[in-house]
């Protein structure tokens, strides 16, 4: 028994060891859990890419289930998520907003024109500040907001098909219910 | 040869016009040694989210550079150290702090280690006491005290 309990206790607790490191291969440590979700998202106003002189007020987004696609023309990730974001343009199935952060307008514009607008609106935040005030430290980032203006899911990096279909999909039937 | 002397003019008066505006660049810093004091205090104990393992003092990530202006205007605009600490908090959650806090969700982190040496303690003290009783437990008997004897004076 004494025999056994000196092979099985080390057996054990290198068995919990593994259990954690396997674990670990499948957490990503860039992306840290967002405190906004279940937050009201910040309010902010800001120019409109492409529309001189007017203003994209997010307070005016109340009432309906909005998309807030972080993206910047000088961002990678953001080209191989921008054709998720054209089906689901498409499908008209949510408002897909764009926030433009820290580009120009020139670069912008000219990426749209190439690649396809998603967006219905992009407002643009060239100093970053309103990146700040929703907590983006990586683009692209997505934030879904409901009726009464609350955060309901944060994507961190760009999203994927599967990303898509599993829980952006399933979350905005629940939301437009 | 008054025209070289106004073209000499002129080329100084571009140099130190360039010079004044590299002055203006770094003038921010001087303006206030408190607050970039308190500036570099805070940013060493808070974290860059792009490049995990370097404090916001440290990075050079554009988004660093945000933040530290953010914190600076912030500071300006006269908030405490940990308004701004919870303003970031409150966006990047407790993850941008280097030293985060104890609740809940933290609690193993923080008494984890304790735990573990409390453990081991106890371990060692168990073995320990064992091996004492193990060697207690076994006094010679008579026949081998005997044998010993016959042994050693061979």
């Amino acid at each position: 028994m004494n025999r056994m309990a000196k092979f099985l206790i080390p057996l054990a607790l290198f068995l919990i060891a593994v259990g954690f490191l396997f674990k670990g291969l499948f957490l990503d440590p860039h992306e840290v859990p967002s405190p906004l979700v279940g937050k009201p998202a910040p309010v902010f106003q800001a120019p409109i890419l492409g529309e001189v002189g007017k203003t994209f007020n997010s307070a005016d987004m109340k009432g309906q289930v909005w998309l807030l696609n972080v993206w910047a023309s000088w961002c990678g990730a953001c080209r191989d998520e921008h054709p998720v974001l054209m089906d689901m343009a498409k499908t008209g199935q949510i408002a897909t907003y764009g926030l433009d952060y820290k580009d120009t307008d020139a670069e912008a514009q000219a990426v749209l024109a190439a690649n396809g607008n998603p967006y219905k609106k992009v407002a643009t935040d060239a100093d970053g500040k309103i990146g700040i005030n929703y907590g983006v430290y990586g683009v692209p980032e997505t934030y879904i907001i409901d009726k009464a203006g609350v955060i309901r899911y944060k994507q961190i990096g760009p999203i994927t098909d599967e990303i898509l279909f599993t829980k952006i999909v399933p979350l905005l039937k629940e939301l437009q219910r | 040869m008054k025209k070289l002397l106004i073209l000499l003019l002129l080329a100084l008066n571009i140099f130190f016009s360039t010079n004044l505006a590299f002055a203006g660049e770094a003038k921010p810093l001087a303006e206030d040694p408190v607050l970039e004091a308190r500036l570099k205090a805070m940013s060493q104990e808070l974290r860059c989210l792009v490049c995990q393992n370097t404090t916001l003092a440290d990075s050079s990530a554009p988004l660093a550079e945000d933040l530290r202006k953010e914190i600076r205007e912030q500071l300006r605009a006269g908030k405490t150290d940990k308004e701004v600490i919870d303003y970031l908090v409150a966006r990047y959650g407790d993850f941008v702090r280097y030293r985060p806090p104890l609740k809940a969700s933290t609690v193993l982190l923080w008494l984890g280690p304790f735990a573990l040496l409390l453990i081991g303690g106890f371990g060692l003290f168990l073995q320990l006491r064992r091996r004492q009783t193990m060697a207690g437990d076994a006094p010679l008997t008579e026949e081998e005290v005997r044998k010993v004897r016959e042994l050693l004076n061979k």
